[in-house]
């Protein structure tokens, strides 16, 4: 018999992760790029929020989206089509991103000359939540259909929102979902984050969502230019 | 699918931790995983087979796992109780206020070289 080695590696996949997730935030606002996270159940509007929060940013900030779609290019072709760089990152039947595979887009999508760059995560609220990507925020959207109880049923989504997008208002008489029980479960997962109704369809609620983020963004160029 | 993300991140550590230490085939590797990180360890060690087929470092080496129970921690009255069993609120005083302190673990414990 050859002789058998073993190795103890107690290697932890989401500790490793996150170590290379903070590199990559840290690499990001040395570059002077914005880096955020999108992510919702599949079909909750994530690109059509994108073609909204681009219409409104896209002549303050240079933008880039990283769209993470598992086999096609539907949703980045949108997005060029609105006007800003935009491409596609292949996860090869992923059901999520993980920090490495988020600085290979990066990378791809030239961010050095960005701004601002979106990534529109793999439509799944269970995984994509355990793996930090490296975003200066994670914005969660959930939309109207999809009933007000979601961030009781995935709880750590909800605890790893910097904001919460509840898109398809102007679907809300067709179903049984309440505004305030959805803040209140959203609260009760993340207390005081903020929570902003929208209608990507009808283009409603937009302002108060973009003014939000540029506040983010601005903060954080005074807090790098003070250090 | 979950598992299939998981597998590949293995591989991938795999791969590292064998180069690092001048492994040219693995025999096995064993895996802890959480009791709630949700993961069925049938359809990991089924695409394992399938990931592993594909590189000469790993081709023939079996996933093995250990599960780590998850245990949930009540910041009220300091009590520790199965996450499992109880779910977020605390069965000893009926608070909500309470974490999780194991058992979301993906941990590549061990790797067997066998040359
Ligand atoms: N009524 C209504 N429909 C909407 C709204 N926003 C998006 N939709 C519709 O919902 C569907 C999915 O929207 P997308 O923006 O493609 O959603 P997504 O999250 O990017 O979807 P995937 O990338 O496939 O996960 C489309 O048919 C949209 O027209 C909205 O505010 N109201
Ligand atoms: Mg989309
Ligand atoms: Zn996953
Ligand atoms: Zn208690």
């Amino acid at each position: 018999m050859d002789k058998v080695k073993i190795i103890e590696a107690k290697e932890s996949l989401l500790a490793d992760n996150d170590k290379d997730a903070d590199r990559l935030r840290e690499e990001m606002k040395q570059q002077g790029t914005y880096y955020v996270n999108l992510m919702s159940s599949p079909g909750s509007g994530k690109t059509s929020s994108l073609k909204q929060i681009i219409a409104r940013m896209k002549d303050r900030f240079r933008i880039g989206v990283m769209e993470a779609d598992i086999d096609s290019d539907v949703d980045a072709r949108t997005i060029a089509a609105s006007g800003v760089d935009a491409i596609q990152i292949h996860t090869g039947g992923m059901c999520h991103l993980d920090a490495d595979m988020s600085r290979q887009g990066l990378s791809a999508i030239g961010s050095e000359k960005l701004d601002l760059v979106f990534l529109e995560n793999v439509g799944n609220l269970v995984c994509p939540a355990e793996f930090d990507t490296g975003a200066d925020l994670n914005v969660v959207i959930l939309s109207v259909p999809e009933g007000d109880d979601k961030p009781l049923k995935y709880p750590l989504m909800f605890e790893k929102a910097d904001a919460v997008l509840i898109n398809k208002i102007d679907a809300m008489e067709c179903f049984d979902f309440s505004l305030d029980q959805v803040k209140a479960n959203i609260h009760l997962r993340k207390p005081s984050v903020p929570v902003f109704p929208v209608s990507a369809a009808a283009g409603e609620g937009f302002e108060a969502f973009c003014s939000w983020l540029s506040g983010q963004i601005q903060k954080q160029k005074e807090g790098t230019r003070q250090s | 699918m979950h598992e299939m993300g998981i597998v590949y991140h293995v591989a991938d550590e795999v791969e590292k931790i064998a180069a690092q230490n001048d492994i040219c085939h693995i025999g096995s590797v064993t895996l802890q995983i959480g009791e709630v990180t949700g993961v069925i360890f049938d359809y990991m060690s089924d695409l394992w087979g399938w990931v592993s087929d594909k590189s000469s470092l790993l081709k023939g080496s079996r996933l093995l796992y250990e599960q780590i129970p998850a245990v949930t921690l009540c910041k009220s009255c300091g009590q520790r109780y199965s996450t499992v069993q109880s779910g977020r609120q605390c069965p000893h005083c009926g608070s909500w206020d309470t974490v999780l302190v194991q058992g979301n673990e993906y941990i590549i414990k061990q790797i067997e070289a066998d040359s």
